[in-house]
């Protein structure tokens, strides 16, 4: 598979004030995604991962260091719409990113802004509408919707504009545990069946262990990179940086320092179970 | 009890006066207030009287809630018409006490003033009732447009404006969240005496006014994500198709304004 984005050396730090000293954000990051990946980036407040997405379609430009998304690199600013129509970008507040009063409008406004032509506009809308499982609501005004909802047409928003990869900064945070199950299956879906690169920032472990690939941040510095059962069979490497692994994989290492014998690498629920299972059987 | 507040106070339906062209909407309602300033006897105010009514009536919206949008402005018609009574002093005298005079052209001119403020009012609320605003800032970026070639921001302002439509039920969401917030922590908001409620309205203020700032801010970025880029090479999802009502409805309204012109 080729790779659809390709960070070197990316060194980041925000512009400081004058006699301040620059904070450096991003510490000499090296990242290759490939096409059709389904990527975590896990990492404690400020460990720089919202900073990362940021650079991966050209909201914020490397200090040093280069980001290429699909050959094209962000620094590039003659080709940043043709940037984000390929890298697109959901945020945490729902609220926050609709632009219109009526649902449909605000699906469309990527493509209004990019002047696709009406019968194109009004297709790509009503499909993304229904991707999302949104299309009953297309005339209703996003105040009247849930916040699953309304992130749902957030992200249909970014479909509508056929991107290959769409980075999710923490698209769940402010949902509750229904809206959460909701935006991870539209998530899971787009990448199975339209086979769209998701990277998808996330604090919950349970959504970085549905993943293909976890990258674990902190300090500006990526410190894991591994499939989620490898990743998160570093427990004590994960805690020490403030974070938490799925609450099966902590059962199955608290059963372990007692001594008991359970498989390392378990990280969904049912494995768990099966597992305590063998352990009576075997008593 | 902020959820009450609907700005623009639309009223959605199906009648012929609610799927008119918003942009005709628009041009009618203003040759109806040129109508109604143009001419300055009875008869004229008659003419825009009976179109008003014919609208209602088509409209399908309750005569009380045309009332209803004239109740908040009547101490100020009230207010100029009992000026009118007093400061004009042209016409017969009716009555005298003091200084005190009222002329028979002043008590005319005092209904006629009424009348016509009230009927104003009507006609333009009409038009919001019928018309989502969100309609009506696509009708009146539409009509301005042709401003944009003496540099007037036309779909700038248009914007502006959606995007605060956008914004008030969920800032009014925000600030029921923030009272709470203060009630919770012993802000009296609702009891004290007026200066004390205008006090504590601060504690409420402000933060709302730091949170619309940061929500400016990711919206920004967030539009930005979506490519928007101003005005400039827009399509647009939401079209805007004249039927031949629309045109019939707008010669009815030049037929009235005609008659009004003749009878003046």
């Amino acid at each position: 598979m080729k790779n659809i984005i390709e960070i070197e050396n990316l060194h980041f730090s925000y512009p400081a004030d004058e006699g301040e000293k620059p904070v450096e954000v991003l510490k000499g990051i090296n990242l290759e995604i490939k096409e059709g990946e389904f990527m975590a980036v896990l990492g404690h407040n400020g460990s720089g991962k919202s900073t990362l997405a940021k650079h991966i379609n050209g909201i914020l430009i490397p200090t040093s260091g280069t980001v290429t998304v699909d050959g094209i690199s962000t620094a590039d600013e003659e080709k940043i719409f043709d940037l984000r129509c390929r890298a697109g970008m959901v945020f945490q507040n729902p609220d926050n990113q609709i632009v219109s009063s009526v649902v449909e409008e605000d699906v469309a406004f990527a493509l209004e802004n990019l002047g696709v032509p009406y019968e194109e506009m009004r297709k790509r809308v009503d499909n993304a509408l229904k991707d999302v499982n949104m299309y009953d609501y297309r005339h209703h005004s996003p105040a009247q919707l849930s916040g699953g909802q309304k992130q749902r047409i957030a992200i249909a928003g970014i479909i509508a504009m056929k991107p290959k990869c769409i980075i999710l900064d923490e698209p769940t945070a402010m949902l509750d545990p229904q809206g959460r199950k909701e935006v991870m299956a539209v998530i899971r879906r787009m990448n199975r069946e339209h086979g769209i690169t998701i990277v998808l920032i996330t604090h919950y472990m349970d959504e970085a262990a549905q993943c293909d690939r976890v990258v674990v941040m902190d300090k500006g510095n990526i410190i894991l990179d591994d499939t989620p059962r490898a990743v998160f069979s570093h427990v004590e490497q994960v805690k020490e940086i403030g974070l938490d692994v799925p609450q099966a994989t902590e059962l199955a290492w608290e059963l372990r320092k007692a001594g008991y014998d359970v498989p390392q690498d378990i990280i969904t629920e049912d494995e768990c179970a099966e597992a305590i299972k063998r352990l009576f059987e075997r008593e | 009890m902020l959820r009450d507040i609907t700005i623009g106070q639309y009223f959605p339906g199906d009648s012929v006066i609610h799927r008119l062209d918003p942009r005709f909407k628009l041009i009618i309602t203003f040759i109806y207030i040129i109508m109604l300033f143009a001419g300055d006897r009875f008869i004229c105010l008659g003419v825009g009287a009976v179109f008003t009514l014919i609208a209602i009536f088509l409209s399908r919206i309750p005569l009380k809630m045309f009332v209803k949008s004239v109740k908040p402005l009547l101490p100020f018609l009230l207010i100029t018409a009992i000026l009118n009574l007093f400061f004009v002093t042209s016409g017969d005298i009716l009555f005298k006490w003091k200084f005190i005079k009222i002329t028979d052209e002043a008590v005319s001119i005092s209904i006629f003033m009424f009348v016509r403020i009230m009927l104003l009012i009507m006609g333009s609320s009409l038009l919001t009732y019928t018309t989502s605003p969100i309609t009506l800032t696509d009708a009146i970026e539409r009509l301005l447009s042709p401003l944009k070639k003496i540099k007037v921001p036309v779909h700038e302002l248009a914007m502006m404006m959606s995007i605060a439509l956008r914004f008030i039920p969920t800032l009014i969401e925000e600030t029921d969240k923030i009272m709470s917030a203060q009630k919770a922590r012993g802000a009296e908001i609702d009891s004290g005496s007026f200066m004390t409620r205008a006090k504590n309205m601060i504690s409420i203020l402000v933060p709302l006014f730091i949170s619309s700032f940061r929500r400016a801010d990711e919206l920004a970025t967030a539009m930005e994500c979506r490519c928007y880029r101003g005005g400039e090479g827009r399509t647009r999802l939401r079209q805007l198709k004249s039927a031949p009502r629309d045109y019939i409805a707008l010669a009815i309204a030049i037929v009235f304004w005609v008659i009004n012109i003749i009878i003046g």
